[in-house]
């Protein structure tokens, strides 16, 4: 009786899939606490407090210079937010982190309280991959949640597809690649020989602090320090992992696809 | 079966001092750990202890009968020491491990190549020659590492009479991390985002286990509230993996109603993790000596209003999977370990249940919250794809209903204690039931009570061998369905 029942769901549930990026975004948990944004006028003088309690060493300050917090290697924990005694580490709430550049996610410096976000490729890239972008996906030391969380955005409540994004089997197929984990060094022959086999012009995209800059692994001898020690990087998503809403509107905001967003967020 | 074991015995969730443990020559050590083996011992680890110029064996044995674990060690020596695959095929992979991490051959093994290690040019697992059949009509099939999908990598390579599967040789290592390595003389400050990242599906469980030798070693336990919301968090994590697997299942035989709704339904259990937490996998809520976050009234109130509706959809969703002859007709008599393979190569997990075998932490070993609030343990005979879709299927049922339970009746008081730094030269160990079956952790501290050494053992270490031997006389066009009933790790068996 699978097929009649099936029907009269689908029929009864209507269309799952969100309105995003038409309509609203889907609301971060609570507890996420979403970007971070570090206001280096608030701290102490001499003040080194979240230094030590960062686990992924994302933080450092040298003497007369402000705190700097590299949201590449952050693993969202926000123990340094916890212990900051002046309030100026904050989360900020926001889903959006996605960067272009690497130095665009490091935080601190004056007029750099927050991430830099991504802007759109240019014009004929855009014209290349605006409206089909295939991808092949290299997990490279991942541990599985920044793999599910991309995955999950192929499921029918965010459907991928939509936008002409599709995960391929081979790199043959494939536009880019999209790469998680610090990319082991077992890993790194098979990197090379996959990005060689994605035919130019193409795209790599890391997801996670892990492929941003080896996350909570940065410095084992066993690993690289991110995906951009083997392969250009052409967008940075932070997150351990990232929610999958950070994960999509990295991707429409390389895409040139998010001319509404703001539209529609008001 | 215990009562007589020359072994130390010790119960999940403690510690013994190091100078307790039982030590013999090493010949009499393989001999003694066979003997417990041959009456119903199990693997829980078997990992080497640096001392002196050589290394000490050290086993951590389980009774589950017994509801005991048992330790025992050798004296520590270099060189060869006699095999124990040769008889107790479950040790075949802790013999290999051994051999590449401190240099002790277990003379006899039958295929003593690499696990993990780095080839010469630093860019590549060690793989070794592979097991090839001979004859014209044999041909070889190599998948990966790079899989065409979002997976993790590893290389399968399969020998093969036509569509017939004849041998199927799993090689893995392309994950590796160091994460062991850089557990000596810690915790460090990066340690609980790596025990959190072990393997990311399996946060809690590992979190769990990583907390519970924490306060082993201290001799204290977590309050009665953190250890409920540990068993709340677990469940959790049993229920959208086991979820997704459904939906991957179905998905793997075209049957798209229950893929699309068990895919969607997934991330709704990931979502309850987050309220509980922030992250949607777990991670900051279990910490040694309690948890971080506490679960509200309010909270509580809405973490049981949308696990109804969660569990509802799920039902619905499976049921249809059920219902069909097609799907039960593609699973059934595919992909087969029999119970007395599970039982040689110490399968773990719902894939050990699924062949009959009755084997959960939660019930054998009970720890934490677990001493009071138990789940019926979930079997299924037959040991083919069915089974093990089936145990997924029972155990979606028992968590939820556990979680029902544990929802109506919280643990009230701390969320988190003081930890009194780790006794020196002990050894502590900690198994957790996670998704995939036993998380087993063990710690063993120096003079200062620092790591002296770390072991990691994930349920995919266990299992990999099961997935090699379901593919046996399968054609190969039924490994992704093999392989997603198994669903094991990359990440928790490569470290």
């Amino acid at each position: 009786m699978f097929i009649i029942d099936t029907i009269t769901h689908r029929l009864k549930r209507g269309c799952e899939t969100m309105a995003y990026p038409q309509g609203p975004a889907p609301v971060l948990p609570d507890r996420h606490g979403g970007a971070l944004k570090v206001d280096a006028t608030q701290c102490a003088a001499g003040c080194t407090a979240c230094v030590p309690v960062c686990p992924t060493q994302a933080i450092t300050r040298l003497a007369g210079k402000p705190v700097a917090l590299d949201l590449g290697r952050c693993i969202f924990c926000a123990a340094c937010v916890e212990i900051c005694p002046s309030k100026a580490i904050t989360q900020t709430g926001d889903y959006r982190m996605a960067v272009r550049r690497r130095e665009d996610l490091v935080l601190g410096a004056p007029g750099k309280e927050q991430v830099r976000l991504a802007v759109a490729l240019d014009k004929k890239l855009r014209r290349l991959f605006g409206r089909s972008l295939r991808l092949r996906q290299v997990s490279a030391g991942g541990c599985a949640a920044c793999e599910a969380d991309t995955n999950v955005l192929g499921t029918i409540g965010w459907d991928l597809g939509r936008f002409g994004i599709q995960f391929v089997a081979s790199p043959r197929h494939a536009d880019g690649l999209l790469i998680t984990g610090p990319v082991t060094k077992n890993m790194e022959l098979a990197l090379q020989k996959t990005y060689a086999a994605v035919a130019a012009p193409k795209i790599v995209i890391a997801v996670g602090a892990c492929a941003i800059a080896g996350g909570p692994f940065v410095g084992h001898a066993q690993v690289n320090n991110g995906a951009n020690t083997i392969v250009p990087v052409d967008l940075f998503v932070p997150g351990c992992p990232p929610h999958p809403v950070t994960i999509l509107h990295g991707l429409l905001a390389l895409l040139g696809r998010l001319q509404n967003e703001n539209r529609a967020a008001r | 079966m215990s009562a007589t074991t020359p072994f130390a015995l010790l119960a999940n969730a403690t510690s013994l001092p190091w100078a307790e443990i039982p030590a013999w020559p090493v010949a009499e050590f393989v001999h003694a750990t066979a003997t417990e083996l041959n009456r119903g011992a199990r693997f829980c680890a078997w990992f080497g202890v640096p001392e002196h110029s050589g290394t000490c064996l050290v086993a951590v044995l389980a009774f589950d009968v017994d509801n005991t674990l048992a330790v025992g060690r050798s004296e520590a020596f270099t060189g060869a020491y006699p095999a124990l695959t040769t008889t107790h095929p479950q040790a075949h992979l802790f013999e290999r491990e051994v051999w590449e991490q401190h240099g002790l051959t277990p003379a006899g093994h039958p295929w003593l190549k690499p696990v993990r290690r780095t080839n010469e040019k630093g860019n590549a697992p060690a793989n070794g020659e592979f097991f090839r059949v001979e004859g014209g009509e044999v041909h070889e099939v190599a998948v990966g590492p790079v899989h065409a999908g979002v997976i993790e990598p590893g290389h399968f390579r399969f020998q093969c009479a036509g569509e017939e599967v004849l041998h199927l040789e799993i090689a893995l290592g392309y994950q590796h991390r160091g994460i062991e390595e850089a557990l000596r003389d810690g915790p460090h400050r990066a340690t609980m985002s790596q025990m959190e990242t072990v393997a990311g599906d399996t946060t809690i469980a590992h979190a769990t286990a990583y907390a519970t030798v924490m306060e082993a070693l201290a001799g204290t336990e977590a309050p009665l509230r953190a250890q409920w919301l540990r068993a709340v968090a677990l469940e959790l994590e049993r229920l959208a993996n086991h979820t997704g697997d459904m939906g991957a299942l179905a998905g793997d035989v075209a049957f798209l109603p229950t893929m699309s709704a068990c895919g969607k339904i997934r991330g709704d259990f990931l979502n309850l993790t987050a309220l509980m937490c922030g992250n949607r996998f777990g991670r900051g809520l279990v910490r040694p000596g309690g948890c971080r976050h506490d679960l509200d009234a309010g909270r509580a109130a809405q973490l049981k209003e949308r696990l109804e509706t969660a569990l509802a959809d799920t039902k619905q969703a499976v049921a249809w999977f059920w219902d069909s002859a097609a799907v039960r007709a593609r699973f059934e008599n595919v992909g087969t370990v029999f119970p007395a393979q599970a039982t040689a190569i110490g399968l773990v997990g719902p894939a050990a249940r699924a062949c009959g075998l009755v084997r959960d932490v939660r019930f054998d070993h009970p720890a934490g919250w677990h001493r009071f609030a138990q789940a019926p343990v979930a079997v299924w005979p037959v040991g083919d794809v069915f089974a093990r879709a089936k145990v997924r299927s029972l155990e979606i049922e028992r968590s939820g209903d556990y979680l029902r339970e544990q929802l109506t009746a919280p643990a009230e008081g701390e969320l988190r204690g003081e930890l009194a730094p780790p006794a020196p030269d002990t050894l502590a160990v900690a198994l957790v039931e996670g998704w995939r079956g036993e998380v087993c952790h063990v710690a063993l501290t120096d003079a200062a009570g620092r790591f002296r050494r770390y072991k990691i053992v994930d349920p995919s270490f266990h299992n990999w061998m099961g997935l090699a031997l379901a593919l046996r006389g399968t054609a190969i066009s039924d490994f992704p369905i093999c392989n997603k009933s198994f669903n094991l790790s990359y990440c928790g068996h490569d470290l």
